[in-house]
């Protein structure tokens, strides 16, 4: 149409704390880029209408749904996967927690719920069981019936709650 | 499904956007935060569109005040609305709507000015502003305007913004000392769209009332604003239901929707009646 | 040989504990393997152009335009994929009457529902073939539709399919017993019409299949979700004319499966014959969208049922009227009639009582084939039984609980059979119910329902049993000709250093399979769960079996790698008796190392034996067995099935005014035999309800009168999400199976066949002082509120 719009776009971004460069299409959402360029496949594309939160990414700081955001918008950002977060270790006791409690059984939403779980252990305070279930209604899992999930954060919450005060 | 755009290009400021929608003969589509906009490109109900993105244009972003109202720039997010200590003093009503808006990670990256141009009726933030008396501003290269919220809302998923202009913000006016602000609806699910939505705000002119998911549009409804100014919030409810005209589906019907409005309404007058709002 | 589960202090006692799952870690850390995950060389993207009509005839299907997109290698028909691919019939044998046309991979000059195939666009990536698939020019001319279950029968109905005379595909009645004179002479007659809403089971992974044929082996490899590989193999081979052997299925993880995965799905062959025709692999992801119209939907049923009863509360007699409709094609090779065929086996199911009819009606339609998803027919059946149960009891003045005590087949009654004809070996239905009223303090909870109601505040408490039909031997498919394995195999190997591998044909669908084998093998063999490596899910591995589907896989599976291990042993204590110069029946395994059995005192580890047996092989007696692999297969043999039981209870809050219900808690209790791994049978069990209540509460597929689909999307179908599901209780009650040695019977739907009903019921005891009665799922608010009386038009 004209020079001002690309159809492909260049990035350069900030993946798992590596630097990445990558060439766009303008429409490709950012999962389908970190699945399908950078093979960090543990974000999953499940519903691409974001409402099942299989796909969802830590971006800048904040947990996002990584197919309502493109990837040629990701330039300059500073992005986590769960492969990232799992290298780093800092999300260990809550892996940790999930495999103890059996929190997932079929593992598609879980590193979507992982990173969810992350921002919200992240903020101040214990958060309640009705607090860990509406910050994860956002995420869909078929499998478990979240009661597990529920239990895994709370029993992290409070542990690290516990390491804080002491 | 995969999204299909016809280009792509970042707008570094208001003026860049504005010239390269002026650019791209109407084909434009000014994207945001994108949680609407890019999900309806992954549904492939819009193809081919020329994106601008403007969500690094920093001048349309924040939230700041001036003696009798806040002024909130279209690029503030979901979150920061629910958390802003200016809003949830003044504007109380937006923060509470953002409990009702999607999940946390959406209202991370959504924004009211996103929300406001895409005009879903089944969206909170439309009524809030109607509710509130709001003005929207937006901008043109050829100049800006300021759009009363009950002018800009005019049918499903439109609004008075032109071809070329972009919305940049909005001022809402102060909440007075004794002025109360709810909102109520009802979701099948927690984060859901409403099946139906009342925001009722009471301040020292008059009770304001506006319905979401109602209609093709955010409502007014001017009939039961009168009626709980005179004190009467049962004459309230009957208004309420002859005023709007909701729309069938799966989700509910209309009937269901008028008898859910009605309910709302008498619940936002006893929580502000109660005080506890 | 026999293991003494009684005694908790015996060696190797890992039957019955809860240990990880082997393949949790790998999950949690984004390290899984789901198809989509995998690239090959070459790979392509198969996009599917799909009918959008329920019914419309295929004039001419115009390809040029969807060519020139760049990236687009080539399009198929539905007469291309047929010129290498055969069409398939959907009909068992012992189904009298079952009937369905042939169906093709991609529908050849017409399309019978919203979604069906119609054409394929190979692209070399899934944008690039939607870009050619939405350019795709398809001539239709539109035939008059068949939405309505109905009226589908009625002769001014259009027929579906006219070579098949009508549009009925099968009908069943069963009679037991005097039933006309039992409700003409009854004390109390309850009727009532029921509906379940037609659902899908969204799983998170969608359908995935990628399928690499090589030519110079004349090899076909399928990565596939799904829970059946054999089966697939079975059928792959059969319609691409290959032989068995060089078709080789591998399954690695899967994002959800509940029945979903477990049919013979168009898409999913069309890709493999596409493989076979472009000589490269071929990659189908269907879209969520497309899940919608394209994955099979169940329960969708409309009954008339009735129930007598006698002034004692004893029931008398029960009828019901089963009508359902599945699509417009019966699917392969499972068939649709086994849902409505469950419904007549299994109403009434956990009650002693002599007069019962049960009919079911199952008809063709123009929307997207129906077929089993987990717990087939049990929600329905029971939300049938359980809501006239509970209708029966109000209108005695009876308690719920009193009605089914003076019920429910005794505990000491078996084995018996129903007035359905199912086989019962042993069932514990006072017990189960006797745990989960103590669990929930049945009588506290009355009193607070009591006091709440005062204040205006409606709770209901509502209670479900049930029995679930779990390892099905070939009763339930192969007797009618379909090439399902009812048997299923396992091969234990130990490897020189002691550790032990277990190939199985059961898979793991995330429900915990391979921590059951790890756990069984381990105690079968005497070592130590984490020494022991499972393989699932890979024809060219492991020994034939049927997979995961009919709660089998602890059941089936789990008994043969018991028995597998059990041979491993045998055959590790013959050449250890041999090198010790002991009495074999005096040596043990445990924990890794051979032992004198009534000392415990260690003789010799087993990577000693393991390092004889497989490099000084000179050193051992000549002519010594020395085989360190045993395969067994298992089947059941002595019941067609063996049934579980089970009870389960909701508490809930209605909002009269809103009509929106609020689940507060809920229970269950049930009886799977031997449990195997507590915790893992619990998140069954909890995973199981919770997909129940979104069928009460949420879900259902809406049609519009042209058979439009309406709410094909994750935004228009509810499941259920975190922030409305409750806290839930689960407790157990042990009856294992007498045909095994392992005694476990399966657990994997007791969840979804029992939570629908209990939630009815509660529904309806916080209604029925209002005099008001929902029997129509899900119970959505409106349709609380009509009930009311709250809505006028």
């Amino acid at each position: 149409m004209n020079e001002m719009f690309r159809d492909k776009i260049d990035i350069s971004l900030t993946v798992n704390g590596e630097p990445v460069e990558g060439r766009v299409p303008a429409g490709q959402h950012l999962v389908d880029f970190l699945r399908g360029a950078l093979g960090l496949t543990g974000a999953h594309a499940s519903c691409e209408h974001g409402v099942c939160g299989a796909c969802t990414i830590k971006v800048n700081g904040e947990a996002v749904r990584g197919c309502l955001m493109l990837a040629a918008q990701a330039d300059g950002a500073d992005i986590w996967t769960v492969e990232g977060l799992s290298d780093q270790g800092t999300i260990k006791d809550l892996q940790d927690a999930f495999v103890a409690r059996n929190a997932l059984q079929c593992g598609f939403c879980t590193p979507g719920m992982l990173v969810a779980i992350d921002e919200l252990l992240g903020k101040e305070g214990v958060p309640s069981r009705a607090e860990i279930r509406e910050h994860l209604s956002g995420n869909y899992c078929r499998c478990t019936g979240y009661e597990a999930i529920v239990d895994a954060v709370e029993t992290v919450a409070r542990a690290r709650a516990q390491k804080g005060a002491a | 499904m995969k999204a299909s755009a016809g280009g792509y290009a970042r707008a570094s400021s208001l003026r860049d956007a504005l010239e390269m929608l002026a650019a791209s003969d109407g084909s434009g589509r000014v994207l945001a935060g994108g949680q609407s906009l890019i999900a309806a490109m992954n549904l492939r109900l819009s193809a081919g569109d020329f994106l601008i993105d403007i969500s690094r244009v920093g001048e349309l972003a924040g939230v700041s005040e001036t003696a009798d109202s806040l002024r909130i720039g279209a690029l503030t997010p979901h979150a920061e609305i629910g958390r802003n200590p200016l809003i949830r003093h003044h504007a109380t009503l937006l923060s509470q709507a953002v409990e009702f808006i999607a999940h946390a990670a959406i209202r991370n990256r959504g924004t009211i000015g996103g929300a406001l141009a895409h005009a879903d009726p089944a969206a909170e933030f439309p009524a809030c502003v109607l509710a509130l008396g709001a003005t929207l501003h937006v901008e043109g290269l050829n100049g800006t305007r300021d759009i009363r919220a009950e002018d800009f809302f005019q049918d499903i998923f439109e609004t008075a913004i032109e071809d070329g202009e972009i919305l940049t913000g909005l001022s809402v006016p102060k909440a007075g000392a004794d002025e109360r602000q709810v909102i109520e609806e009802v979701a099948r699910r927690s984060g859901d769209y409403a099946l139906a939505g009342v925001c009722l705000v009471k301040r020292t002119g008059g009770h304001r009332v506006s319905l979401f998911s109602v209609g093709p549009k955010p409502i007014l409804a001017k009939n039961a604003m009168a009626a709980l100014d005179r004190g009467d919030v049962e004459g309230a409810v009957e208004a309420l239901k002859a005023e709007i005209d909701p729309p069938s589906d799966t989700q509910a019907s209309a009937a269901y929707r008028r008898h859910l409005a009605g309910v709302l309404l008498r619940r936002a007058a006893a929580r502000i009646e109660g005080g506890n709002a | 040989m026999s293991i003494q589960f009684g005694n908790p202090d015996r060696p190797n006692s890992y039957i019955g504990k809860t240990v990880p799952r082997p393949n949790a870690r790998r999950l949690v850390q984004g390290r899984g393997v789901y198809v989509d995950d995998i690239v090959l060389p070459r790979m392509a993207h198969v996009v599917f152009v799909r009918s959008p009509f329920a019914h419309a005839k295929i004039n001419r299907i115009d390809a040029e335009e969807a060519m020139s997109v760049k990236g687009v290698l080539r399009v198929f028909t539905g007469k291309d994929i047929a010129e290498v691919c055969t069409p398939w019939v959907a009909v068992l044998a012992h189904l009298k009457g079952l009937k369905s046309p042939p169906e093709h991979a991609i529908a050849v000059d017409r399309a019978c529902w919203v979604g069906e195939p119609v054409a394929a666009v190979v692209a070399t990536s899934r944008a690039a073939a939607e870009d050619g698939a939405a350019l795709i020019d398809v001539d239709y001319e539109q035939l008059d539709p068949v939405a309505d279950m109905m009226s589908a029968l009625d002769p001014q109905t259009p027929v579906l399919h006219p070579d098949m005379g009508d549009n009925l595909a099968f009908e069943r009645q069963h009679e037991q017993g005097d039933v006309e004179e039992a409700f003409r002479t009854a004390h109390k007659v309850v009727s009532a019409r029921f509906v379940t809403g037609r659902h899908t089971g969204v799983t998170l992974e969608p359908r995935s299949i990628l399928v690499d044929w090589n030519p110079a082996e004349e090899q076909m490899t399928a990565w596939h979700a799904t829970q059946a590989p054999h089966m697939i193999q079975t059928v792959l081979a059969k319609h691409l004319d290959l032989p068995e052997s060089r078709v080789r299925v591998i399954c690695e993880d899967v994002g959800g499966s509940y029945g979903i995965k477990v049919h013979v799905y168009p898409d999913e062959v069309a890709t493999a014959a596409i493989a076979k025709i472009m000589k490269r692999p071929m990659k189908f992801i269907a879209d969520r969208l497309e899940s919608f119209s394209s994955d099979i939907h169940a329960r969708d049923h409309e009954i008339e049922a009735k129930i007598a009863v006698g002034e004692d509360g004893k029931i008398l007699a029960m009828d019901v009227d089963d009508w359902t409709a599945i699509g417009a094609y019966s699917v392969y090779p499972r068939t649709s009639a086994i849902e409505g065929n469950q419904v007549v086996n299994l109403c009434g199911g956990p009650y002693d009582f002599a007069n019962y009819r049960a009919k079911t009606t199952v008809v063709f339609q123009n929307k997207t084939p129906t077929c089993q998803y987990r717990a087939v027919g049990h929600p329905i059946a029971v939300a049938i039984t359980e809501g006239l149960v509970d209708m029966a009891a109000a209108e005695l003045g009876m308690d719920p609980v009193e009605i089914r005590r003076r019920n429910m087949f005794k505990d000491d009654a078996y084995p018996v059979t129903s007035p359905a004809n199912m086989r019962f070996e042993g069932l514990s239905h006072h017990a189960s119910l006797d745990k989960l009223l103590e669990l929930m303090d049945y009588e506290a909870l009355r009193s607070e329902q009591a006091e709440l109601r005062k204040k205006g505040i409606h709770r209901g408490i509502g209670i479900a049993s049930f029995i679930e039909l779990t390892n099905p031997s070939p009763f339930m498919y192969g007797i009618g000709g379909a090439r399902i394995s009812a048997q299923d195999g396992c091969t234990v190997r130990m490897d020189p250093d002691g550790s032990v591998v277990a190939l199985s044909g059961v898979t793991e669908q995330g429900q915990g399979t391979e921590a059951m084998l790890s756990q069984v093998v381990a105690e079968g063999l005497g070592v130590s769960p984490a020494r022991v490596r499972i393989i699932t899910g890979d024809t060219q591995v492991t020994p034939y079996g049927g997979g995961t589907w009919a709660s089998r896989g602890a059941g089936i599976g789990g008994e043969a790698a018991l028995q597998a291990a059990r041979a491993l042993r045998d055959s590790i204590l013959e050449v250890a008796a041999a090198m010790l110069q002991a009495d074999q029946t005096k040596l043990d395994i445990r924990d890794g190392a051979i032992v004198d059995a009534a000392s415990g005192e260690a003789r010799m580890p087993l990577e000693e034996l393991g390092r004889i047996v497989y490099f000084r092989g000179d050193t051992l007696p000549k002519g010594l067995p020395r085989e360190l692999v045993q395969t067994r297969h298992y089947i059941t043999s002595d019941y067609p099935f063996a049934f579980t039981n089970g009870v389960q209870a909701s508490y809930l809050e209605v909002d009269t005014q809103t009509g929106i219900v609020r689940l507060l808690k809920h229970w269950c209790v049930e009886d799977c035999g031997r449990v195997i791994n507590p915790l893992l049978v619990d998140e069954q069990i909890r995973g199981g309800i919770v997909q129940g209540l979104g069928g009460a509460l949420f879900e259902e597929i809406h049609y519009d009168a042209d058979g439009q689909l309406l709410n094909g999307s994750m935004a228009d179908y509810l499941v259920p999400m975190a922030a409305e599901m409750p806290d839930m209780i689960i407790g157990h009650v042990e009856t294992p199976t007498q045909e095994s040695l392992l005694g476990a019977k399966g657990a994997g739907e007791a969840g979804t066949a029992g939570s629908p009903a209990a939630v009815m019921n509660a529904i309806n005891d916080a209604l029925r002082p209002m005099g008001a009665q929902v029997t129509e799922m899900p119970f959505t608010p409106e349709r609380i509120l009509r009930a009311l009386g709250s809505l006028k038009d």
